[in-house]
């Protein structure tokens, strides 16, 4: 048995077949590649003819640190408009071509179906990803960035777009309409995104305000804990690390006061939560059918009674 | 080889199965019939352990449907009404797809497509991409799909329907072969002349329940079908329809262009009788038979007046 039958389920086979077999692949590719191109270029531009009122600016270490964290947050956002796309319709769509049915009936668990669509989809915007590398190289020549710093932020990306996918996955298991899990599923980015953001912002506010009338204040600010649910923020945190002290407000006299957790640490621990979550959720829902206690006959006991998801 | 016992689905307040008790045994070919909505896909669905009931059991081989749905599914291939295909695969990486999937072998694999695509007539479409098939292609493919881990049992459900008369007797005929094959064949149809010719059993489901289970021809005497009288006459077939309204036995007429159709229910003397009499007032009968009763005259009998007892 060589390695890809080991590996490779039929149900990731037909999906990477299926996916690169379109058009649509190579075009969002190309279009992914060209658009953080495009900014990288931009901001090049900018910074050397614009920035300096029309004079050229020799483009130095700083400045490519900077337009690292412009890719960086440029590809954040582009992951956060392909994800769902990609996933969002994973399930529900096999459900509107009338397929789900069939592959229901197969020997294929429904965590092997989960699972690999997942990954399958996870696989193509990884591709797309490393795809954009040589855009990243571009900052490599002006330096300012270390190597461990790219690998974190493209281990940081996998988790988004794992964390995203799965919520995907989710709703395109729960909802029949593939519309309709798409808009929720960006629906629940956009909270994910904009909403813990703002509600930092709000909390923020009403901490100051209390810390201005009280003596005594605390080391540190609850309130860190909202924004460490924020992408945008892990991902600061993660090239900045004091951004984390900032966002929990401590106040350690000492030059070792530390924030009690980084942002992006929080980040991983939360949504690796809601990552089981929303799998466990989805492989028990893709079949209908349960499996009732099998001691029924043994025991007495009413065989319908409890029911347990089917492997 | 299919048990079925006091199974009932519920969706809300609305019951689309009521008490369906059912025993089909090995190598029978079973029509299930009954008009839309009657609840022959819910009891398919339910086999096919794509849907739980709300009581009752269901057996395959054996194996309780929500208890052992894996085993089940190993026994047995399953067509929906309404299926799709995954257009970017050609016809034989899609029965590979199908097969890897009940983790067939490549080896096996490889030996057992090209059989099967012989077996529904596709074997020179080996190559082709799923989406340029036509729907009987589609459909035969998807027969071939549900048989590629070699089931004992098939439920089928409405496999026929779309398709155009030649596809329709394409279908026909594989279904003979696997009838031939010993499968167990669990097939529906609301289309009853499409099933005549190939079930042993019926079962009519109505409303959500059984209302007749058994062999075609045991229903029909049990449920004393009239016959059907065929009569042809060269000239004043309306004249002669108006007289035979008020015939003894006779509980309808019809007159088409193909003839007249009497609903007679006396026996093989008053028949006799009859065309004595027909004779006798001058008509120039040309032909005067019994036709044939089929699963939809059946079918007609047992649901005009609610569910039998």
């Amino acid at each position: 048995m060589n390695w890809t039958r080991k590996w490779i389920n039929p149900v990731l086979d037909k999906e990477f077949r299926l996916r690169m077999r379109t058009p649509r692949s190579a075009i969002s590719l190309m279009v992914y590649i060209l658009v953080l191109g495009l900014i990288a270029l931009g901001f090049i531009y900018v910074s050397m003819y614009l920035g300096n009122g029309g004079g050229q600016t020799r483009f130095n270490s700083g400045m490519g640190q900077i337009m690292f964290y412009v890719l960086s947050f440029a590809q954040l956002v582009l992951i956060a408009f392909m994800a769902p796309a990609l996933t969002a319709g994973v399930i529900s769509s096999e459900r509107e071509k009338q397929t789900l049915s069939m592959l229901l009936t197969t020997q294929q668990s429904s965590s092997t179906i989960i699972l690999s669509k997942l990954v399958s989809s996870l696989s193509f915007m990884a591709l797309i990803v490393v795809a954009t590398l040589p855009v990243y190289s571009i900052v490599f020549m002006y330096g300012g960035i270390s190597l461990n710093q790219l690998v974190s932020l493209f281990l940081f990306y996998l988790f988004i777009m794992l964390m995203l996918g799965s919520l995907g996955v989710l709703f395109s298991t729960l909802l029949k309409r593939t519309m309709i899990s798409v808009i929720v599923t960006y629906g629940v980015g956009l909270c994910i995104f904009l909403l813990t953001g703002l509600l930092y912002l709000f909390a923020l506010s009403l901490v100051q305000r209390q810390n201005a009338q009280s003596v005594l204040q605390p080391d540190y600010s609850w309130v860190g804990y909202i924004l460490g649910l924020n992408p945008a923020a892990a991902l600061i945190s993660l090239f900045e690390p004091s951004f984390s002290k900032q966002a929990f407000l401590v106040r350690g006299t000492t030059l070792n006061a530390d924030a009690p957790i980084q942002l992006w640490q929080e980040f991983v621990v939360v949504y690796s939560v809601v990552i089981i979550v929303s799998l466990w959720i989805s492989i028990r829902r893709i079949r209908p059918v349960r499996r009732r206690r099998k001691q029924a006959e043994t025991d007495g006991t009413d065989g319908g009674a409890t029911m347990e998801p089917v492997k | 080889m299919i048990e079925i016992e006091h199974l009932t689905k519920t969706y809300g307040s609305f019951q689309a199965l009521k008490d369906i008790n059912m025993y089909i045994p090995q190598g029978t070919v079973f029509g299930f019939v009954g008009p839309n909505g009657a609840g022959k896909s819910t009891t398919m669905s339910i086999l096919a352990t794509l849907m739980l009931p709300t009581s009752g059991t269901a057996r395959v081989d054996g194996f309780e449907v929500t208890e052992n749905p894996k085993e089940v599914r190993k026994r047995i291939g399953y067509m929906p009404d309404f299926f799709g295909v995954y257009d970017q695969l050609k016809t034989t990486e899609y029965l590979h797809f199908y097969g890897a999937s009940y983790n067939i072998p490549r080896g096996e694999r490889d030996k057992l497509i090209p059989q099967l695509l012989e077996l529904v007539n596709l074997s020179d479409k080996a190559d082709t991409y799923v989406d340029s098939l036509s729907r009987g292609m589609k459909q035969r493919l998807c027969l071939a799909r549900c048989l590629v881990h070699d089931p004992k049992v098939l439920i089928l459900d409405e496999p026929a329907s779309g398709l155009d008369p030649r596809a329709r007797i394409e279908m026909r005929e594989i279904l003979k072969e696997l009838k031939l094959m010993g499968k167990t064949i669990i097939i529906s149809s609301h289309i009853l002349p499409e099933l005549a010719e190939m079930v042993d059993e019926i079962g009519v489901i109505e409303h959500g329940q059984m209302v007749a289970q058994g062999r075609v021809a045991d229903i029909q005497n049990r449920l004393r079908v009239k016959k059907v009288l065929h009569i042809r006459s060269l000239d004043k077939e309306e004249e002669l329809a108006a007289r035979l309204r008020d015939e003894p036995y006779v509980s309808g007429v019809l007159a088409d262009n193909t003839g007249i159709h009497v609903h007679f229910g006396g026996g093989d003397e008053d028949q006799g009788a009859l065309l004595q009499r027909i004779v006798s007032w001058g008509y120039p009968v040309l032909s005067f038979h019994e036709a044939q009763t089929n699963l939809e005259d059946v079918f007609l009998e047992i649901t005009k007046g609610g569910p039998a007892t």
